[in-house]
C-alpha cells in the first residue's frame, strides 16, 4: 500500500508536468482552429522551434537559460505572424485539403532543418545548475526542474486565462469564436485579431516546447511524432475553449503517465480508445462550443 | 476537365489510357535491374488509386488510409508466418477482405461525423492500429515486423525470384485487373453518384440519395483495394515492418495522389511513379533534403498548382491549342 | 378535385425555435392536389425555414408534416423525396463543374434506383439520357445540355434547378425564389416555363416578385414572424388591408 502510494503521488507529479506542456503548447492551436477553422497540422513545428531555440542559444552562443526561452517565445511567435501573413492567411477560405496538405508540407521541411541541425539526435538541454537536482516536498525529493516547470506552465495559464476573460483583447477573442462576422460587423477588425491571436499561440507553443524538452525530446520527427496527442488536446478538449483543452491536457498527461507506469504493454492504447469513443459521444469534444 | 465520367460523356478508353501498360511493359524488358522498384511503384499507384477514390471521387479526407494497407500487408505476413499458408491468391483474397471488412466498420463510424473530427478519427485509427501492430507481438512480431515470409509460386510455376521478375508481372496484373474495375465504377452512375456528393452534398440529399450509405459502399471498396497493395507489398518483399502503419506512409499516399493530381485515375499513376523514382534517387544521397523538398513541393502545389502533374500538363496543352 | 380530397402536402401546428427565437409558430397549412398555391411575407418571415422543414432538411421543433396523408415528420429528406416530394433552392444549387445533362441525369437516376450500379458505363443509359435531355428541351436548354453548368448565365442555371425536380418526378413541388437574381429580361421565360408545368403536380411557389405570384397562384399564404396571417385567393388578398401594411405598403419588394 505504501508503495502504490509513493507510485500514485510520483505518476501524478510528472503526469501533471506533462499535461501542463501539452497545455501551453496546444492551447494555440485550439483557439487559432476554433476561431479562425484552419486546420493546422503543424502547430508541432513550432513547438519544434522552441525547443530547438533553447538549446541552440544556450548551447552554441551561451544566453542564459530565461533569456533563452524568452526569445523561445519572441522569435517563434514573430515567425508564425510572417507564416501567416504570408501563407496560412492565403488559405482561410480554402477548405480542408489544402489546409492539410500545407501545413504538412511545414512539418516536413521542419523535419528537414531540425536533422540539418542536429542530426537524429535529440537537440541537447542544458540546465542551468539551479535547475538541477532535487528538492524535498512534504517529506520526499522532486526534481527541482519538474516542480518549477509545473509553477511556472500555472502561471502562463492563469496570465492566459485573465487576459482573455477580463481584457479587451480576450473579449474580442471570444466574440470572433462566437460569430465571426457578427463581430466584424460591430467594428472588430478581426484580420489584425487573427495575426496577434495566431501569434501568441505560437510564441506559447514555442515557450511550451522549449520548457517541455525534457518530457517531450526535441528530435526531427517531433512534429509528426506528438501531432496526434496535440490534435487530440484540442479534439477532446473542444475547439475554441480554453478550459476544456486544458482539462484534457492534465486527463491525458496523467493517463499516459500512468499506463507507462503500470501497464506498458497497452502502449497509449487506452488514450487512443478513449479520444475515439470521447469523438463518438460528444463529436465537438467535452467542453467545445462549436458543433 | 477534372472530371471524367458521367452521363454526357463517353467511355470509351483513350489512346492515352494504353500509355502508361506500354511503359509498363516497355519498363520490364529494358530496366530489369530496377524491377523491385517497379513493383513498389506498381504497389503505390494501387494504394494511391484506392486514396484517390475516396478523396478525390468522393471528397473525404483522411489521415489514416495506412490502415488500410497495414493491414493487407499483416493479414498476408500472418497467414505465411503464423498460420502457413502460403498460397499467394488465398493471401491476396483474405487481405483484400479484411481490408475491406475494417473499412466498413470503421466507416461506419467515421462516415457519421464530419470536417475536424472526421479527421481526427482518421489519425486516432491510425494511430491505435499503429500500437496494435506494435505491442501485439505474439501476432505482429512488435517493432521487428515479421520476417521471412514465404509465397508459394504462382500457379505452382512462377517462383517470387530475388531480381523481382515474377513479383513485377503478378503486381502489373493485379494492377491491371483493379485499374480495369475502379475505371468501369469511375465511369458508372456510382461514379456519377460520388462526384454529386463531392461537389454538392446538399443537392444530393435533395435529390433523395442516402449520401451517409454511398460514402459507407466507397469507403469499403476502397479499404478493400488498399489492402490487396499491403498483401502485395508483403509478397514481393517478403517481410512485413511496422512502417506499413505509421504516418509516414499515410502522409507519403497523399503527397503522392496530390503531386499527381487528385479526382483522375491517372493522377494516382504519375504520382507515385514521379515520386518513388525521385525518392530512389535523392532520398539515400541526401535524406535532409529529401523530406525538405517534399514538403516544398507540397507548397508548390498547393499555391500554384491544385491540379497536380497532370492538371499543370492539361494546363499547358489548353494554353498551346489556344496560341 | 374537391377540397375533400387527401391534401398533397399539409402541416398541423408546426413549429420551429431556434433557442428563444421562434421562426415558425403553429403552422397550419395545406397544398392540395394540383394546386397552384404561393406563400409570400416579408424577408425574415419565415418562408424558407418552413420549406426546410417540409423537406426535411430542417427538423421541426414540435407539430406534424403529412403527405398525400402520409406523416412524414420524422422521415429523412431521402425517404421524403423518394415519396414524390421535390424543390428547388433559393440559391442555386448545381454540380457547378458537370453539364447540364449531368445535372439532371443524377436525380433521375436517384428516382430509378441506378445510383449504385458500376459495372456499366452512365453514358450507356440511355432512357436516362434521353429523359434527361426532354426535361432541358422544355426549359429551351437543348443547345447547353452538354455545357458545365459554371459557364452558364445565372437565368438558365435556375431553369436547370427546375429541370432537376422535374426529373424526380414530383407529385409536390416546392420553388423557392425561382426567380431570385435573375434579370428581368430573363425571368419571362421561367415564367413561360412555370405556366406549363404539369398540371397533376401540386405546386408551392415562395416568391418576392408580386406579378409573377399573382399570375401564376390560385391561392395564397402569407406569413409574418412565422405566422400564417392569413389565406385566400389572389384578389383577396391584393385586398386585405392587414397585408397590405405588412408586405404590399413596404414597396414590395425586398
Amino acid at each position: 500500500m505504501q508503495a502504490f502510494l509513493s507510485s500514485l503521488v510520483s505518476v501524478l507529479f510528472h503526469g501533471v508536468a506533462y499535461g501542463m506542456i501539452l497545455y501551453v503548447i496546444s492551447v494555440g492551436l485550439s483557439v487559432t482552429m476554433g476561431l479562425m477553422g484552419f486546420v493546422n497540422l503543424a502547430h508541432g513545428v513550432f513547438a519544434m522551434a522552441g525547443g530547438l531555440l533553447l538549446s541552440t542559444a544556450m548551447g552554441r552562443y551561451g544566453v542564459p537559460f530565461p533569456l533563452a526561452l524568452l526569445l523561445a517565445f519572441v522569435v517563434v511567435a514573430v515567425a508564425s505572424v510572417v507564416l501567416e501573413r504570408l501563407l496560412y492567411s492565403k488559405l482561410y477560405s480554402a477548405g480542408e485539403l489544402p489546409q492539410v496538405l500545407f501545413t504538412m508540407g511545414l512539418i516536413f521541411m521542419s523535419i528537414a532543418v531540425a536533422r540539418y541541425l542536429y542530426g537524429t539526435q535529440a537537440a541537447p538541454l542544458f540546465l542551468p545548475d539551479y535547475l538541477k537536482g532535487q528538492i524535498p516536498l512534504f517529506g520526499r525529493d522532486f526534481p527541482t526542474f519538474r516542480v518549477v516547470l509545473i509553477i511556472f506552465s500555472g502561471l502562463i495559464v492563469a496570465a492566459l486565462w485573465f487576459g482573455v476573460e477580463r481584457t479587451r483583447w480576450g473579449a474580442m477573442v471570444r466574440a470572433a469564436v462566437d460569430n465571426r462576422d457578427m463581430a466584424q460587423s460591430v467594428g472588430i477588425n478581426t484580420n489584425r485579431l487573427f495575426m496577434l491571436t495566431f501569434a501568441l499561440g505560437s510564441g506559447l507553443a514555442g515557450l511550451g516546447g522549449a520548457l517541455g524538452s525534457d518530457i517531450l525530446p526535441v528530435q526531427s520527427t517531433y512534429p509528426l511524432e506528438n501531432l496526434v496527442y496535440f490534435m487530440i488536446v484540442v479534439a477532446v478538449g473542444g475547439l475554441g475553449s480554453l478550459s476544456g483543452p486544458f482539462i484534457a491536457a492534465l486527463l491525458i498527461g496523467i493517463a499516459d503517465t500512468a499506463t507507462k507506469y503500470w501497464l506498458p504493454e497497452l502502449g497509449a492504447f487506452l488514450i487512443y480508445a478513449a479520444t475515439i469513443a470521447v469523438l463518438l459521444w460528444r463529436p465537438q469534444g467535452l467542453f467545445g462550443v462549436r458543433s | 476537365m477534372m472530371h471524367s465520367g458521367g452521363y454526357a460523356r463517353g467511355s470509351r478508353i483513350g489512346v492515352l489510357e494504353i500509355l502508361p501498360w506500354l511503359v509498363a511493359i516497355a519498363a520490364f524488358f529494358l530496366l530489369p535491374e530496377y524491377l523491385s522498384l517497379g513493383a513498389r511503384i506498381l504497389i503505390f499507384i494501387l494504394f494511391t488509386l484506392s486514396l484517390d477514390l475516396i478523396l478525390g471521387y468522393a471528397g473525404i479526407i483522411t489521415l489514416g488510409h495506412s490502415v488500410f494497407l497495414g493491414l493487407g500487408a499483416y493479414t498476408a505476413g500472418i497467414l505465411s508466418v503464423k498460420a502457413g499458408i502460403h498460397d499467394p491468391f488465398l493471401q491476396l483474397i483474405a487481405g483484400a477482405a479484411i481490408g475491406a471488412g475494417f473499412g466498413a466498420i470503421t466507416g461506419a463510424v467515421v462516415l457519421r461525423t464530419k470536417d475536424l473530427t472526421q479527421l481526427m478519427l482518421t489519425l486516432a485509427i491510425a494511430a491505435i492500429m499503429m500500437e496494435v501492430g506494435n505491442k501485439a507481438n505474439w501476432l505482429t512480431g512488435g517493432a521487428d515486423g515479421l520476417p521471412g515470409v514465404q509465397v508459394n509460386p504462382l500457379f505452382g510455376v512462377f517462383e517470387f525470384d530475388f531480381i523481382g521478375k515474377t513479383g513485377y508481372v503478378y503486381c502489373l496484373v493485379v494492377l491491371f485487373i483493379v485499374w480495369f474495375f475502379v475505371r468501369r465504377m469511375v465511369y458508372s452512375p456510382f461514379g456519377a453518384m460520388l462526384t454529386g456528393i463531392r461537389e454538392n452534398t446538399a443537392r444530393m440529399h435533395a435529390l433523395g440519395a442516402p449520401v451517409y450509405k454511398r460514402l459507407l459502399v466507397v469507403y469499403t471498396i476502397s479499404a478493400g483495394i488498399a489492402g490487396i497493395a499491403g498483401v502485395l507489398l508483403t509478397q514481393t518483399t517478403q517481410s512485413v515492418g511496422l512502417n506499413v502503419l505509421s504516418f509516414e506512409i499515410a502522409g507519403d499516399v497523399l503527397v503522392m495522389l496530390i503531386l499527381g493530381g487528385v479526382g483522375r485515375i491517372y493522377g494516382a499513376f504519375v504520382g507515385p511513379t514521379v515520386y518513388l523514382i525521385a525518392h530512389d534517387e535523392l532520398a539515400k544521397q541526401f535524406p535532409e533534403y529529401w523530406s525538405f523538398g517534399v514538403g516544398f513541393l507540397l507548397l508548390i502545389v498547393v499555391f500554384f498548382a491544385r491540379g497536380g502533374i497532370l492538371g499543370l500538363i492539361d494546363k499547358i496543352s489548353a494554353r498551346v491549342r489556344k496560341s | 378535385m374537391s377540397a375533400l380530397a387527401t391534401p398533397a402536402l399539409e402541416t398541423q401546428m408546426l413549429c420551429k425555435a431556434f433557442g428563444a427565437l421562434t421562426v415558425a409558430d403553429d403552422i397550419n397549412f395545406r397544398l392540395e392536389q394540383g394546386a397552384r398555391h404561393a406563400l409570400i411575407g416579408p424577408n425574415g418571415a419565415g418562408k424558407t425555414t418552413f420549406v426546410n422543414m417540409l423537406t426535411g432538411a430542417l427538423p421541426s421543433s414540435s407539430g406534424r408534416i403529412f403527405m398525400n396523408g402520409e406523416d412524414i415528420t420524422t422521415m429523412s429528406q431521402a425517404a421524403r423525396t423518394q415519396r414524390g416530394l421535390g424543390r428547388t433552392f433559393q440559391i442555386t444549387s448545381l454540380f457547378r463543374s458537370l453539364p447540364a445533362l449531368d445535372n439532371v441525369a443524377m436525380g433521375i437516376a436517384e428516382r430509378e434506383g441506378v445510383a449504385l450500379r458500376m459495372w456499366k458505363p452512365a453514358s450507356g443509359y440511355s432512357a436516362i439520357r434521353d429523359e434527361a435531355m426532354s426535361h432541358l428541351e422544355k426549359m429551351g436548354l437543348r443547345d447547353e445540355a452538354l455545357t458545365v453548368v459554371r459557364d452558364l448565365p445565372y437565368g438558365k442555371q435556375r431553369l436547370i434547378e427546375i429541370a432537376i425536380a422535374l426529373g424526380l418526378k414530383p407529385k409536390a413541388l416546392l420553388l423557392d425564389e425561382p426567380a431570385a437574381g435573375v434579370p428581368s429580361i430573363e425571368s419571362g421565360r421561367i415564367l413561360d416555363v412555370l405556366a406549363e408545368l404539369p398540371k397533376d403536380i401540386a405546386i408551392l411557389i415562395i416568391e418576392h416578385d408580386m406579378e409573377l405570384v399573382f399570375r401564376f397562384a390560385e391561392r395564397i399564404t402569407v406569413l409574418v414572424q412565422g405566422a400564417v396571417l392569413t389565406e385566400g385567393a389572389p384578389d383577396q388578398i391584393a385586398n386585405d388591408q392587414r397585408v397590405r401594411d405588412v408586405y404590399l405598403g413596404e414597396g414590395g419588394h425586398d
